[in-house]
């Protein structure tokens, strides 16, 4: 069943050679060939842009009131790329390199290889298109270092690096959209891919103001919808971030890789209660200056400030003194749980960490001391110039903390504790980010290629951009130059009125329930599931026991759940809770998924398997290979693997210590 | 910070679709922590009034962290709130103290038409952006990045005024309902740089006809634009955009 | 693009409003400083000779023609931006934003405006037109405008109308001289604060030289 389609050679030939040999579609051709885009993220604003350039027919979707509003727009810290403008030894090597090492060994080389290699190109078609990176006096771009690298690679645009790549990106869209290249469906979300003899048709999309069902047809079908993390009710992503469009597909052959692996990010802040409705990250970039810590002693109930030095644990600093609080997103996040279930967390909840700016102020501000050349400064007046420097560096997330904690992160340490950001499965897809179903494609996130088991900072939006700026417009290519015989299938065609029944039917069923619970409440049931027993730390029994639940929340939702409105017309809790429906079946995949895999690895950590003090366990003779899982049917899945062929890189334990 | 619950009455607009006339409702909300977003504490609501068999209130949100632009309720008479540079999402429940009446509105402008309750229909800006808001450039067509060395002031001015979120407080603040903080945002970013330059002239000329063909009114600089923008866009890209038409239209060739 | 697009587009409606409103507040300086001969105190013989240069020399009374196109275009094209720009919101707010964001006065340009045009109906009705129609409306004799003013503002109610009329100029001023300018294109900060201190510093000077002109004569502070 599994192809990867990986395209013989060396590791460094391979796309060359692949670009140089796939078939071509003459313009004329492009023409008549209509691509469906799902999702107008990075990948998919790209995709969409590039392909209506080429001249194919494209249409876009997007649930949102504007293709602008998609979640890439939220990630803050930078993009990678292999340019070595700082001449400290990059290279697309060691992108490569690093990107493997940082996934802990469990992506493929031959993608990842390609990452690496289109990473320089995305820089120059973002800075063509007017997206505004830092800059030099001297008027060149701007690096920064990011976790889990020696080498200043990362690119960015202040705190909003997400934001202003996906602007460029939607006006690249919009352009097309204005040329009529690319028909723009906001508003809309897809429900059910359509096959016709085995390969994707189209899709049914429900037009989420009049809550009508829409035909599309299109030659291939691109999901570009992102992650799933919302799983666990409480993430980092947006409110609406969904499964949906790619558990459709997945119910309808796509194979599902690697859906346990997901990403906690350490940084980000606390929930504050019940109440809470979605988790903020505080960038990375802050495990630079800051130091993190927990009191020594147990239940401490102290204030921060009136803990003195020596009463105070710098965990990461103890554990592994080689790389200190910058140690990898999955081994802080760890760390911090570790220390919060052993009773030393702090704030209201017990579950939190502090990260100290105390250090850096005092340390910038004498650096601008001796920078004035003055002796007889008080110490009010250094941490006062400190201030002023870690401002200038950090205003936006100090200003963000102060709104959501109302606490000043300038006179009192910040409280932090890891939350889900990513998730590294999704779709599995060959070299070519075809699906498992003809003609079905995922790019970004939504699919599982490039990260293996844990994702290294700033490279997100280096893979969504990559995809569909530079990999999708030739693998498609190359798989519709058979298409050119096939004319558009009219949506009258009985696959499309089947699609459109089952869809129908579905959402007939949830609106029949009339239970008692709301869709809110059963997202949240699933959330606590999911995090508490596949979250940071998993084992056996949590996950046999997570996988019941689960099953036996499925059903209390099918029969309990309460959606108010009607069908036809604008109802945003029959459009959550169709999602949720999804996120249901998922969590239960992702549970067999971790339970199968019986090692450690990334931000896969299975409590039975790690080292005598606590770092994650790898099994490669038995577990290095992508996980595939095929729908059967409810609650039935069949694994299929992929084994993982390392040519080039040898893989070794990480050691941060 | 001293954490707190409160009761409050939400009187909140209520409009089935775009073709209803529509009103407001009062609901009471009861122990909202004052640790609680603005839109948690509609969340909050939204349980209450599907537990009581009614339908819940429609707003559009996405991030929750003030970025995507999404959100956009009048509250109190000011676009997200009362807090200055935020945004609906980010405001917080200590902005309130216990028996306050809350007014949520939707953004009122012709031009952004609501679609249902709080929810309104914003893209006129997608279609302003569309006439002329991009470089056009397609993919692969790119020279080194660092092959246009750009000074580090134009750099931060076009990345300050590229900040804009599009979410529309600047045409719900205007008397005149005006999109030219938004419109200016967008002119300001592509004319500070080298790139934007080969189509400097009919970008402004047409996002400009395209923004009067969509009904916004017209700019008076009074400034509430500015004043309630959660990014802090500066109104000083409002005359940048005045100074690219007067250039654009006064070297016309025809 | 042609001239028809240019200023029929929002930006150019406002170009006019900026471009005409410099050239009355060129008018205003001239008409402020001709007046201001009443304080010569040497019985009107300097303002009259001023004010026959302006009734009775031919360039004056073409640049007058002028005047009255750029007063009318001015009144015209803000009447009606005004309407324009109130039925771009056809369902208006239960609570308003008020003077949170902005200063009521650039709020209120349109109503500011209305008023300074009826204070002109009686202002042009008092001295212009009887002088004018005097003239025949051409360059005929003319007659005494001081003495003329010395009367006019005898009555209590003339003074206080002439006050407000130059209050609301003042207001409209002081949002108008710096919204001119920025419809210009002047965008920089240090020419920004430049010209922000100068329209408000410009606006309380003409407001008090207009409005002292009536309170002196019923004062009796000239003679």
């Amino acid at each position: 069943m599994l192809d990867a389609k990986i395209p013989s050679g060396t590791l460094d030939s391979k796309w060359t050679d692949f670009k140089g040999h796939c078939k071509l579609v003459n313009p004329a051709n492009k023409r008549k060939l209509e691509v469906i885009v799902v999702g107008t993220g990075l990948a998919g604003a790209s995709a969409a842009a590039s392909l209506g350039e080429l001249g194919y027919k494209v249409k876009a979707f997007c649930f949102q009131d504007s293709p602008r509003r998609a979640h890439s727009i939220a990630a803050q810290g930078g993009i990678n790329a292999a340019k070595n403008y700082q001449n400290d030894g990059d290279s697309i090597f060691r992108l490569f390199y690093d990107t493997i090492k940082g996934g802990d060994y469990r992506a493929r080389e031959a993608n990842v290889h390609r990452l690496a290699e289109v990473s320089g190109n995305i820089i120059d078609q973002c800075v063509a298109q007017g997206v505004p990176f830092a800059r030099e006096y001297g008027g060149l771009l701007s690096n920064r270092s990011f976790g889990g690298t020696q080498v200043q690679r990362t690119f960015y645009a202040a705190g909003q690096t997400g934001q202003q790549l996906l602007i460029g990106a939607y006006q690249a869209l919009e352009r097309q959209v204005a040329l009529g290249n690319v028909k723009m469906y906001a508003r809309h979300e897809m429900l059910e891919v359509v096959k016709i003899d085995g390969k994707a048709s189209g899709i049914i999309a429900r037009d989420l103001v009049s809550g009508k069902l829409e035909r599309h047809f299109g030659h291939a079908v691109l999901l570009c919808t992102g992650g799933y993390g919302n799983v666990f009710y409480l993430s980092t992503n947006a409110m609406g971030s969904n499964v949906t469009a790619a558990w459709k597909a997945h119910r309808n052959g796509a194979a599902f890789a690697n859906p346990c692996f997901t990403q906690i990010h350490p940084t980000c802040i606390p929930v504050s209660g019940d109440h809470q409705s979605k988790l903020t990250l505080m960038s990375e970039s802050l495990r630079n200056d800051g130091r993190i810590w927990v009191p020594k002693q147990q239940n401490e109930t102290r204030k921060a400030v009136d803990i003195p030095e020596e009463e105070r644990d710098y965990y990461l600093e103890r554990r592994y003194p080689a790389f200190g609080n910058l140690v990898p997103r999955d081994v802080a996040s760890r760390a911090a749980k570790e220390r919060c279930d052993a009773g030393y967390g702090v704030g209201s909840s017990k579950q939190a960490v502090y990260l100290d700016y105390a250090d850096a102020i005092e340390r910038y501000g004498k650096i601008e001391v001796s920078k004035e050349g003055r002796t007889d400064v008080s110490k009010e007046e250094i941490i006062a110039l400190g201030k002023q420097v870690v401002k200038t560096k950090y205003g936006n997330l100090f200003d963000m903390y102060e709104k959501i904690t109302g606490e000043n992160p300038y006179e009192v340490p910040m409280r932090i504790y890891p939350a889900v950001h990513y998730t590294m499965g999704g779709l599995w897809v060959d070299y070519e980010l075809q699906t498992t179903v003809p003609g079905l494609y995922a790019l970004g996130e939504a699919n599982f290629s490039d990260h293996g088991a844990n994702r290294l900072g700033a490279s997100a939006l280096m893979q969504g951009l990559a995809d569909g700026y530079f990999v999708i417009p030739y693998t498609l290519g190359n798989n519709l130059a058979d298409a050119i015989y096939n004319k558009a299938v009219e949506t009258t065609h009985p696959a499309f009125e089947e699609a459109e029944k089952n869809v129908s039917e579905r959402i007939q069923n949830l609106m029949n329930i009339k239970g008692k619970q709301s869709v809110e409440s059963f997202h949240k049931r699933l959330g606590k599931i999911i995090w508490d027993k596949c979250g940071m730390a998993r084992n056996k029994e949590g996950l046999e026991q997570a996988i019941r639940e689960v099953q036996a929340l499925k059903k209390e939702f099918w029969s309990d759940v309460r959606i108010p409105g009607e069908i036809n017309e604008m109802n945003p809790e029959l459009d959550k809770a169709n999602r949720v429906a999804d996120f249901i079946e998922l969590g239960e995949l992702m549970c067999i998924d971790a339970l199968s895999r019986n090692e450690s690895c990334g931000g896969h950590f299975r409590e039975e398997y790690q080292t005598p003090d606590g770092e994650a366990l790898r099994d490669d003779t038995n577990y290095m290979y992508v996980a595939a899982w095929e729908f059967k049917a409810d609650h039935q899945w069949e694994l299929h693997k992929e084994a993982l062929n390392y040519e080039v890189i040898k893989p070794t334990q990480r050691n941060y210590k | 910070m001293e954490h707190y619950n409160m009761n409050l009455t939400v009187k909140v607009w209520r409009q089935k679709n775009s073709s209803d006339k529509g009103k407001f409702e009062s609901y009471p909300v009861k122990n909202i922590s004052s640790e609680m977003s603005f839109l948690e504490m509609i969340d909050v609501l939204n349980e209450q009034l599907i537990v009581e068999g009614k339908e819940p209130i429609a707003f559009d949100h996405d991030c929750r962290e003030g970025i995507c632009g999404m959100c956009s309720m009048y509250i109190n008479g000011k676009p997200h709130g009362p807090w200055a540079a935020n945004t609906t999402c980010q405001l917080h429940m200590r902005a309130f103290k216990d028996g306050d009446t809350v007014v949520v509105e939707p953004w009122r402008a012709s031009a952004f038409p609501v679609v249902k309750d709080l929810m309104v229909d914003r893209s006129a800006f997608d279609r302003i952006i569309q006439a002329g808001g991009y470089i056009s450039v397609n993919t692969g067509n790119a020279v080194d990045g660092n092959s246009l060395p750009i000074n580090k002031d134009h750099a931060d001015s076009a990345f300050a005024a590229a900040m804009c979120i599009g979410c529309g407080a600047c045409v719900a603040a205007c008397k005149n309902s005006s999109a030219m903080l938004f419109l200016s945002a967008k002119v300001s970013h592509l004319a500070l740089l080298p790139q934007g330059d080969p189509e400097r002239k009919s970008r402004v000329l047409n996002m400009v006809a395209q923004m009067d063909k969509e009904g916004f009114g017209a700019c008076t600089n009074t400034g509430a634009c500015e004043a309630t923008c959660p990014k802090e866009i500066s109104i000083s890209n409002i005359a940048r955009l005045n100074q690219e038409y007067l250039r654009a239209s006064l070297t016309a060739e025809k | 693009m042609t001239w028809k697009q240019v200023f029929t587009s929002s930006v150019g409606k406002k170009l006019t409003m900026g471009l005409t409103g410099i050239f009355l507040i060129l008018f205003l300086v001239v008409h402020a400083g001709l007046n201001a001969c009443i304080w010569a105190n040497d019985h009107g013989i300097m303002f009259n000779k001023g004010a026959h240069f302006m009734g009775a020399n031919v360039i004056p009374r073409i640049l007058e023609i002028g005047l009255f196109a750029g007063l009318l275009l001015h009144i015209i094209q803000g009447l009606m931006l005004e309407l324009s720009n109130r039925s771009k919101r056809k369902v208006g707010y239960a609570v308003s934003y008020g003077n949170e964001g902005s200063k009521w006065y650039s709020r209120s340009m349109g109503i500011l405006g209305t008023l300074i045009l009826l204070f002109l109906v009686l202002h042009l009705s008092d001295f212009w037109y009887p002088n004018r129609s005097h003239q025949n409306f051409v360059l005929g004799e003319e007659i005494d405008l001081y003495e003329k003013m010395k009367t006019t503002f005898t009555e209590l109610w003339v003074v206080i109308v002439y006050v407000l009329g130059c209050l609301s100029l003042g207001y409209h001023l002081a949002h108008g001289f710096q919204s001119a300018f920025k419809t210009l294109g002047i965008n920089n900060r240090r020419y920004h604060i430049m010209l922000t201190s100068l329209g408000y510093g410009f606006s309380i000077i003409i407001t008090l030289a207009f409005a002292l002109m009536p309170i002196s004569f019923y004062l009796g502070w000239v003679n």
